[in-house]
C-alpha cells in the first residue's frame, strides 16, 4: 500500500546523493519484515521515473530474508512466517539478525 | 562467499555471511557522505556483481526512510522541548480509535491537558466526534492532496499539524492516525510510544498478516471486548499471536462501549 510513497523517498534520498549526475540503477536492500511488496515497488519506481532526473534510472532490490538466532540452543532459523521463535527448539527467547533491512545500498552514476 | 565492507579510509575487508548482517547497517550507517567514486569498487551487499563498464558504483548505505526519520526527530525534539509525551495510535478502520478517544478524554481530560493531532484522509469527521470530549487542543492533518490520499501520516504531515497546536500548554499528544494496518508502522512521526487498538471483530491471524504494525507497537488495546460472546473470536489463540511476534507487547483487554480496560489504558497513557 504504502510503495509509492517509499519509491518516492528513494527518488528524495537519490536525488539529493546524485547531485545532478546521470544515474543507471539503484539498489535497495530491503528485509522480509518489512511489509514491501517488491513488485509493486518497482511498478510505483518506473511511475516516477518515467520523466525527470532519474527518467531511464533502474531499480534493483536485493531482498533480506528474515533470521533470527536462538537464545536458547543458538540455532539460526530463517522464517517463512513472522513468528520469531526457534525452528529447533521453539523457543521464543530469539534475536532478530536480519530481515528489518531499509536501506539504500549504493547507485551506479554514468560515466559522461 | 564473503562480504566485502569499505570503510571509510577506502580500506575493504570481508565477513562471512551471517556474522555482517546487521552489524553493517549500524556501523555504516553514518558513512553516507562517504563516496567510494572508484570504478569497479565492489559494495557492501552487492550481489550483482562489478557495474558495467562506463559507470560508477556510489556507496550511499542510507536508511531509505532517512529523509522521513529527519523531520520525525526534529517533531521529537519540538515535543520534548515543550514537554509534550506523543502517543501514536494506529489501528484499522473502524477499530475504535475515535471512540477510545472519547472514554479518554472523559476520564483523563480534567487532570491533564491532552492535544489530538488528528490524521484523517480527507474529512474531519473523526475531529468533530471528538469536538467538546474535554480534548486541551485539536488539530486536523488531511492526508488528501487532490484525488485519493496518503494511507498513513508521515513526519511532514505531523510537523505541519505540531505546528497549529498550543505545543506548551499541553502534557500529552494522541496522535490518531490513518485507519491502516500496513502504512502507519513504517513511518515515525517524533513519538515517544506507539500504541494500536485492535478490535476482536478482525479475527485471530491478523498478527500475522501485519507484523509490522504488531511489532511497532508498545501497548495493544484489544477493543470490543463487549462482543466476544457474540463472536467465534479465540481470545487465547489471538493472544498467543500477538507474542509470537511480538513477546514484550502489553496486551489490555478493553471495550471502548462499555469502558473496561480503559483505567488500564489511561495509566498507561498517563505514564507513557
Amino acid at each position: 500500500v504504502h510503495e509509492l510513497s517509499l519509491a518516492q523517498a528513494i527518488v528524495d534520498t537519490t536525488t539529493r546523493h546524485a547531485d545532478g549526475r546521470p544515474l543507471k540503477s539503484v539498489t535497495v536492500r530491503i528485509g522480509h519484515l518489512r511489509q514491501v511488496v517488491p513488485d509493486s515497488l518497482q511498478f510505483s519506481w518506473e511511475v516516477l521515473t518515467e520523466r525527470g532526473d532519474l527518467q531511464g534510472c533502474a531499480l534493483v532490490i536485493e531482498e533480506i530474508p528474515a533470521v533470527v538466532a536462538c537464545g536458547e540452543c543458538g540455532a539460526m532459523t530463517t522464517l517463512d512466517m513472522p513468528i520469531l521463535s526457534c525452528a529447533s527448539c521453539e523457543s521464543f527467547d530469539v534475536r532478530l539478525v536480519s530481515g528489518e533491512e531499509f536501506l539504500i545500498v549504493s547507485m551506479d552514476v554514468v560515466e559522461v | 562467499m564473503g562480504r566485502f565492507h569499505l570503510h571509510a579510509d577506502g580500506t575493504e575487508h570481508a565477513h562471512q555471511e551471517g556474522d555482517a548482517l546487521g552489524h553493517e547497517d549500524s556501523s555504516h550507517h553514518d558513512h553516507h557522505e562517504h563516496r567510494a567514486a572508484r570504478p569497479g569498487d565492489h559494495e557492501v551487499g552487492d550481489h550483482s556483481g562489478y557495474p558495467e563498464t562506463g559507470t560508477t558504483r556510489i556507496s550511499v548505505l542510507e536508511d531509505l526512510l532517512s529523509e522521513n526519520d529527519r523531520v520525525a526527530d526534529a517533531n521529537g525534539r519540538a515535543l520534548e522541548a515543550a514537554g509534550v509525551r506523543a502517543v501514536n495510535l494506529m489501528s484499522s478502520p473502524g477499530a475504535g480509535k475515535t471512540t477510545l478517544l472519547k472514554r479518554t478524554l472523559a476520564r483523563l481530560g480534567d487532570t491533564m491537558r491532552i492535544g489530538i493531532l488528528e490524521g484523517d484522509i480527507a474529512t474531519s469527521l473523526d475531529a468533530d466526534a471528538l469536538e467538546g470530549s474535554g480534548a486541551a487542543a485539536m488539530a486536523v492533518v488531511n492526508t488528501s492532496a487532490g484525488f485519493g490520499g496518503e494511507c498513513h501520516l508521515d513526519a511532514v504531515m505531523v510537523r505541519s499539524g505540531l505546528s497549529r497546536l498550543p505545543l506548551n500548554d499541553l502534557e500529552l499528544l494522541v496522535i490518531e492516525n490513518v485507519g491502516n494496518l500496513v502504512c502507519p508502522a513504517e513511518f515515525r512521526v517524533g513519538e515517544h510510544a506507539k500504541a494500536m487498538v485492535y478490535a476482536i471483530t478482525e479475527g485471530e491471524e491478523k498478527p500475522f498478516k501485519y507484523p509490522v504494525m504488531f511489532r511497532a507497537a508498545e501497548v495493544v488495546v484489544v477493543n470490543k471486548m463487549d462482543l466476544l460472546p457474540h463472536l467465534d473470536f479465540d481470545l487465547d489463540r489471538f493472544l498467543s499471536n500477538v507474542r509470537a511476534v511480538n513477546p514484550s507487547a502489553r496486551v489490555i483487554l478493553a471495550s471502548a462501549r462499555t469502558g473496561e480496560g480503559v483505567d488500564e489504558w489511561c495509566a498507561w497513557l498517563r505514564d507513557a
